[in-house]
């Protein structure tokens, strides 16, 4: 009983945020009750057991996709932008666009629902297998196993997205140094908490990491914690990204879906690509997952940072 | 409903309590660094309340340990965001916190 309540409040809340995000007027709020309504579909996740879907979403979606929107609305502002209040919506006949949200809402419901009847199937596919993957996450043994293709896909999106991100880059400072020129107070409690912030945040990803296998964690979840406390400590001056031109940066970027990829064509060699071989296949499902975690931290925070500001 | 269940939700609502009276403070107050003052101090004593609520009903000394850890990094977070928002407001305005000051709230 209890829990139906906290059910029906969350739903409530996240259409209402998620209302409020549409209809206010300032950038800036839309932005923060976005963040929120990330954070409050990362609750209903939890409360859906998917939890591994829960950190993701609290990390990439409430979290990095908020630090890039306020990245947005800053510059917005500095070129004067954001002054400029958004339009009233709606200049559609109200009902309409409504109309249309609730047939969606009701056919993905009746989608869902059908849906779950035959749900089990999958997890009674899965679980008989798990035992030759050396995993016992169901979730990170589709991920980096079963899956494993789309996953290295995923990660040469996000490469291809920081390409796009750079390609944005003003001609005379292409090459430079990634985002602006940071400079913090010296003994300022910026750099006392960049300080101090990043050796907790290397242990909880590295835990995120570890406990993918058994527990709930996974590549994509401690690669986002490490790009924070990485950015946290460029935002106060103390670490300086490469150059764009460098090629060490560009190898970073890379390592891990290049790693992925020649383990592919290795399993390819031996039957299938991608396939894992016999031997410790989970210790190869754990390594892949490290190197991953450290090309997708690298990736996270150049898109945060941006294109280079300054001459190379 | 045993001593840990009560003492959670004691905690538990003497925190939520907090997290009310700092949300009213941060609609109502005048400026920024009232609301900076009512945000930090009550949503970390708040949030402090509601983490040693939950720690009676952790499974074990690591998942306690994990919730009071949860709130020393909340706190740190909320003390320097917090001074970060305090600094820029005063550099960029400065006519507010002279209009707060000089005015007599008694």
């Amino acid at each position: 009983m209890a829990s139906l309540v906290f059910d029906i409040t969350l739903g409530v809340l996240i259409v209402a945020v998620a209302l409020a995000a549409m209809l206010v007027r300032d950038l800036l709020t839309a932005i923060v009750l976005f963040i929120v309504y990330g954070l409050l579909i990362a609750l209903a996740w939890v409360r859906l057991d998917a939890l591994d879907v829960a950190l993701a979403e609290a990390a990439i979606g409430a979290g990095l996709t908020g630090i890039l929107l306020v990245g947005a609305a800053g510059r917005l502002r500095k070129a004067g932008r954001s002054r400029q209040r958004r339009p009233s919506p709606l200049p559609l006949p109200l009902p309409l666009p409504f109309l249309i949200a609730v047939v969606t809402c009701i056919a993905l419901g009746f989608l869902t629902l059908s849906l779950l009847r035959h749900a089990p199937a999958q997890v009674v596919a899965v679980v008989p297998e798990l035992a030759a993957t050396g995993v016992s996450n169901p979730v990170t043994a589709v991920l980096m196993n079963f899956r494993g293709f789309d996953t290295l896909l995923e990660v040469v999106v996000l490469v291809v997205a920081l390409i796009g991100v750079w390609s944005l880059t003003p001609d005379r400072r292409w090459g430079g140094v990634p985002g602006p020129l940071h400079r913090a107070q010296p003994r300022g409690v910026l750099v006392y908490f960049g300080q101090l912030l990043p050796l907790a945040g290397f242990v909880v990803a590295a835990h995120l990491l570890w406990s993918g296998s058994a527990g709930h964690g996974g590549a994509f979840q401690a690669g986002t914690v490490l790009a924070a406390v990485w950015l946290l400590a460029a935002m106060a001056g103390l670490v300086r990204a490469w150059p764009v031109a460098s090629a060490r940066l560009r190898m970073l970027v890379i390592f891990g879906p290049a790693c992925f990829a020649v383990f592919g064509v290795y399993g390819a060699l031996h039957g299938t690509f991608l396939a894992y071989p016999d031997f410790a296949p989970g210790l190869w499902l754990m390594t892949l997952e490290l190197v991953l975690a450290v090309s997708i931290a690298a990736v996270l925070s150049l898109v945060v940072l941006g294109v280079p500001r300054h001459a190379p | 409903m045993n001593i840990s269940d009560v003492l959670t939700a004691v905690l538990t609502t003497t925190g939520v309590v907090f997290f009310i009276a700092g949300t009213v403070g941060l609609l109502r107050f005048p400026d920024v660094y009232c609301r900076l003052h009512a945000l930090t101090k009550a949503d970390n004593l708040g949030l402090g309340l509601i983490a040693v609520g939950l720690m009676f009903q952790a499974d074990g000394a690591g998942s306690a340990a994990r919730l009071g850890l949860v709130w020393l990094l909340a706190i740190l977070a909320a003390a320097t965001t917090a001074q970060l928002i305090a600094r820029s407001a005063l550099t960029e305005r400065p006519g507010e916190l002279k209009r707060s000051a000089s005015v007599d709230w008694y």
